[in-house]
């Protein structure tokens, strides 16, 4: 059998986190009672005309200044033509041959190197008005006996950043989307969240021998929204594909639809023709110049980006718990406990187990943290540590039990209760060690060392 | 220059979901084409140094700002559509939701 590379490409999609909509000012809500959040222009009446949105404008410039893109100097609106009831006008405004921003690349930091992956570009629209399918099965289309539509979605800002073709693996897929989702939720342009559609993404799948130049028939699978399915779906494509190839079948070029229960890809219902969108400019908008002042002040806006940091923090506390501290949104924490002199590992550790603080109290807790404290003297302070300053003196004092005489008859009982868990130890499950340790804790109210009892215990099952 | 074949005038006419009559067609087709000969006409112009227009009027960068302006009621929304259920547009089936 050959060696087969998969060929993977995104079209990821955000709503903007504006206030109103893309082309007139009716709010957006989440959540909202059904079409009470509409207008002319969002409900297509006739002689209705948009207005762009100028913070949608400034959001996706700012996306692509931090994706390194270019900025366009002149960019403008088009029709996508198609009819459907959810998109009243009977065409998208798009951007097609002039969008917002070119060319760029995110760089995905990995333990040991990096994976780049271009972007084609990034451009912005107006999302479609929301269908229910009613008197089908669980919602769907096949066997409804009609649509219900909800146009408070219809008309919403939406951004779409364009890949190349340049992921190689699942992983790889959803490493590059857990940092694109992370850029864009620290600009503040997206919440970005996919349990509420605020984050889509549509995969292209094509798999080739290694080696091989250019690319093979691709499946797209549309308007993915969960991490856990796109990598489903990325694998059950794959899998698919070598097994057409392999076996002499055709692999045709079409959208698909992945069936979480059965973990297989379906043809999509196939449309009657193929896509002819016909896109012309927008005639009911005039082209965007971003102004280079209004660029510049965006660039001076731009936090530090989620991939630099992961970097930095690297060489203190290893990849693993940077990349974890950076995506969690804890690293915060770990910078003020390593401020106040915790060692890097430690505070990395104790950010990611531990809730949030008052910055004001990193120090105390640090000192708290350095001392020999009980656990119930620790909780205690990070729990107040959230609503007012403390004092560090106020916890000090209750040192934990590190005294191995007092702990040692305790630890021998909690063995010889608990023969089952001594074989499984000793059988190699050492995930037991937390068992004992809970045991330990739970008979001395938590005052126990977990420090020192961790090493008795180790010493005492050692064969 | 593109002419209209009876092919291609039949799928645009498909894309903008008119059913057209043999006597409908055949006018339409004439007249398309004649449409076309008379924009192509800017062919015979040298505009090799003029950019593609998108806009009529020399302007650009025409926004709003992002404030919330009163909506039309619910009542006022659904008051043309052809159906409705409870407060949604209710429509004949189609189509995956996109």
């Amino acid at each position: 059998m050959s060696a087969w590379e998969s060929v993977i490409g995104l079209e990821v999609h955000a709503h903007l986190k504006t206030r109103t909509k893309m082309f007139c000012r009716c709010a957006l809500e989440y959540g909202a009672h059904e079409n009470s959040d509409t207008c002319p222009v969002c409900l297509a009446h006739p002689g209705a005309l948009p207005v762009a949105n100028r913070r949608a404008i400034e959001f996706t410039i700012k996306l692509g200044l931090a994706l390194g893109c270019e900025i366009a100097d002149r960019a403008i609106f088009a029709r996508k033509n198609y009819f459907y009831p959810d998109l009243p006008k009977g065409y998208q405004i798009s951007q097609y041959e002039a969008p917002l921003c070119g060319p760029g690349r995110l760089v995905v930091p990995v333990d040991g190197g990096e994976e780049v992956v271009r972007i084609a570009r990034a451009h912005l629209e107006e999302d479609a008005a929301k269908t229910v399918h009613a008197g089908g099965a669980t919602g769907r289309s096949v066997g409804a006996t009609a649509s219900l539509v909800d146009f408070n979605r219809g008309g919403t800002p939406l951004l779409e950043i364009v890949t190349e073709p340049d992921l190689r693996s699942a992983d790889e897929a959803l490493r590059f989307l857990r940092l694109l989702r992370q850029t864009i939720v620290e600009l503040g342009i997206s919440d970005a969240e996919m349990e509420k559609g605020t984050l889509r993404a549509d995969v292209n799948v094509s798999v080739r021998e290694r080696g091989e130049e250019g690319y093979r028939s691709r499946w797209e699978i549309k308007n993915m929204n969960s991490f856990t399915f796109i990598g489903r779906a990325i694998e059950a494509a794959v899998r698919q594909q070598v097994a057409a190839h392999e076996s002499g079948e055709a692999v045709v070029q079409s959208t698909y639809d992945y069936e979480a229960d059965t973990d297989v890809l379906t043809v999509h219902r196939s449309k009657e023709e193929a896509d002819d969108y016909r896109y012309f400019p927008e005639p009911d908008l005039v082209p965007i110049e971003p102004p280079a002042e209004l660029v510049e002040r965006l660039r001076a806006e731009l936090p530090e980006a989620p991939g630099t940091r992961i970097r930095r923090l690297e060489p203190l506390v290893g990849f693993a718990l940077a990349l974890e501290l950076v995506s969690t949104g804890n690293e915060r924490k770990a910078e003020l406990l390593a401020a106040a002199g915790l060692d890097w590992r430690e505070a990395a550790n104790v950010a990611m187990n531990r809730g949030d603080f008052l910055p004001e109290n990193a120090r105390a807790l640090a000192a708290i943290l350095q001392a020999n404290v009980t656990r119930e003297a620790l909780d205690g302070a990070f729990s107040a540590s959230a609503q007012r300053p403390i004092s560090p003196d106020d916890y000090l004092a209750q040192a934990a039990v590190g005294d191995e005489s007092e702990l040692a008859p305790v630890i021998d009982a909690v063995l010889a209760a608990n023969p089952e868990q001594v074989e499984t130890y000793r059988g190699g499950k050492e995930g037991v060690l937390g068992f004992f340790v809970g045991q330990v804790m739970k008979e001395t109210q938590g005052k126990a060392d977990p420090k020192v009892v961790n090493r008795l215990i180790r010493e005492r099952l050692a064969p | 220059m593109t002419e209209i074949s009876r092919e291609l005038l039949l799928h645009v006419a498909h894309l903008a979901r008119l059913e057209l009559r043999e006597d409908e067609l055949a006018r339409l087709e004439g007249q398309l084409n004649d449409i076309l000969a008379a924009v192509s006409k800017v062919a015979e112009l040298d505009l090799s140094d003029v950019p593609p227009t998108s806009h009529p009027l020399d302007i650009v960068n025409v926004w709003g700002e992002d404030e919330p302006r009163p909506c039309l009621s619910v009542e006022d929304a659904l008051a043309n559509a052809p159906e409705r259920a409870g407060d949604f547009f209710k429509v004949p089936p189609g189509g995956g939701a996109t």
